[in-house]
């Protein structure tokens, strides 16, 4: 097993200068690892700070203390520390963020969005619109919006593009905030499927997921972050 | 069992490409832009964001060796050896901005001669270079022009003949014609109106990721700043008051200034 995440005595609190400087706690003591080829489910009701750790995870939010040891290209880094530009090279190899909202370009297309991760990572031009395409057709969405930029999609169809997005090449690390929120039955499966698949080539997956059936099928291990929040 | 193993680190270059150590100015009592250091790695777009008066447009001239600082350095390592900008005359700092360098003003008009033709605007950058063979300028200035988005057919049309936002990507294939390493970049979308925003936008998001451009962008709008940029410097009353990772500073503002810029919304 090769452990892809390690987070050591986190603790999370915001600090609102502009109000009176209250200080808002959301969680300490953190404390947890996750494997290769593992999905843990972060639990925990809403409010408890679920999407909050998952952007600590990403190196987002910064912790208010605590180090979060990334494994990258083979060795753990600190993503807490670590200069923007490795923290940039951690997500362009190792560590994807998958929400629900995708960030519209001005005038760059469904398909360029979905390619854009391949050509970051080396791909060449013609693999990376194949392997686009397919993606794109897995998840539904009709062919005559591949070249559109997703601006006037609807809702669904822009996190459909999103998905794509993160799955067409899986990070070895992938983070998931309620990926299926606004899709149907028929594209919800699909992600589940995508997830697994990832999961089979050996990413470590964290994600968040309301659907109590998604959740059920994906997780193999769940992190009630509840008893963090009483730490803080 | 790893999914991406072996691949090459290529961004993390051992040498920043330019280093800027305790950079000052003041205009008499009142503060420019007050000890301010930094390094810039090849391929980084570092934005620079603050209200007007911030202090922002001062350090941008002084790092692009436009003013004369006070007190500190810039250092630059994108030629043979290593080149404080400030310890060598006028002249050749000045050679130096037409070459090596680039910079894109919020005015065109400061950045374009508008008595001479589109052609002539980007093929001088390539003479200053020490480009002599005509066919071979004109050939490349025709295609910077498509590359800016603009017709082939206007290439003997004088700047003046321009919309404001033709102008100003004329601007742009005038400085990126002769492949800097770095850019230097004053709110390039200031004047403009948000749909030709919108394609200058995407054409130096293009171009600064197709060309592995190092930029420094001074603005103070934060859309501008989240899509072009990756990393953040706040400025406030000529100090640096918060500095990293685009998002981290957009999306968790530690101080109280980047708080009020950004009016963060708590999602917890």
């Amino acid at each position: 097993m090769t452990t892809m995440i390690r987070v050591e005595n986190v603790a999370k609190a915001f600090t609102l200068h502009n109000q009176g400087g209250v200080r808002l706690p959301v969680f300490g003591d953190v404390n947890f690892s996750v494997e290769a080829g593992e999905a843990l489910v972060l639990a925990g009701a809403s409010g408890a700070g679920k999407s909050s750790l998952l952007r600590i995870l990403y190196g987002n939010y910064r912790p208010t203390s605590g180090t979060i040891h990334i494994t990258h290209g083979g060795k753990p880094v600190d993503i807490v520390a670590a200069v923007p530009r490795t923290v940039l090279d951690i997500r362009r190899r190792t560590l994807g963020f998958v929400s629900q909202f995708l960030r519209v370009i001005p005038r760059v297309s469904a398909l360029d969005i979905v390619r854009d991760p391949l050509l970051a990572r080396g791909a060449t031009p013609e693999d990376a619109s194949e392997r686009a395409k397919a993606m794109l057709a897995r998840l539904n969405l009709p062919q005559r919006l591949w070249n559109l930029a997703p601006a006037t999609f609807s809702g669904g169809e822009q996190q459909r593009v999103n998905i794509a997005r993160s799955f067409v090449d899986p990070s070895a690390i992938m983070l998931i905030d309620e990926p299926t929120a606004s899709l149907d039955a028929a594209n919800r499966d699909v992600v589940v499927e995508l997830i697994a698949e990832a999961r089979a080539k050996g990413s470590a997956i964290v994600g968040i997921f309301h659907d109590e059936a998604v959740r059920e099928t994906v997780a193999t291990r769940y992190l009630d972050i509840t008893d963090f929040r009483k730490a803080a | 069992m790893t999914v991406h193993a072996s691949l090459p680190d290529t961004a993390l270059d051992p040498a920043p490409l330019l280093s800027v150590a305790g950079v000052s100015r003041f205009y008499g009592e009142r503060v420019g832009c007050k000890d301010v250091s930094f390094d810039l790695w090849p391929g980084e777009v570092l934005g620079i964001v603050g209200e007007s008066g911030s202090g922002k447009s001062t350090l941008l001239r002084c790092l692009a060796g436009i003013d004369q600082p006070d007190a500190g350095e810039v250092l630059f390592r994108g030629l043979d050896t290593p080149l404080d900008i400030y310890s060598v005359p006028e002249q050749e700092r000045r050679r130096l901005m037409r070459t090596a360098w680039g910079i894109v003003h919020q005015n065109p008009r400061d950045g374009l001669r508008m008595d001479v033709s589109a052609g002539g605007n980007v093929g001088e950058r390539l003479m200053d270079r020490g480009d002599r063979h005509y066919g071979q300028i004109r050939e490349r200035a025709l295609d910077w022009l498509s590359r800016v988005e603009i017709s082939g057919s206007r290439i003997d049309d004088r700047p003046r003949q321009f919309s404001g936002g033709m102008q100003q990507r004329l601007q742009i294939a005038r400085v990126l014609v002769s492949e800097p390493r770095l850019v230097f970049m004053d709110e390039p979308t200031g004047g403009l109106d948000v749909s030709v925003q919108a394609k200058l936008l995407d054409l130096l998001r293009v171009l600064v990721r197709d060309l592995g451009l190092a930029a420094i962008i001074v603005t103070h709008d934060l859309a501008v700043a989240r899509l072009l940029t990756d990393r953040l410097m706040v400025m406030k009353d000529g100090h640096v008051v918060e500095q990293g990772l685009t998002d981290q500073v957009l999306d968790d503002p530690h101080h109280a200034y980047t708080q009020l810029l950004t009016s963060a919304v708590l999602s917890v």
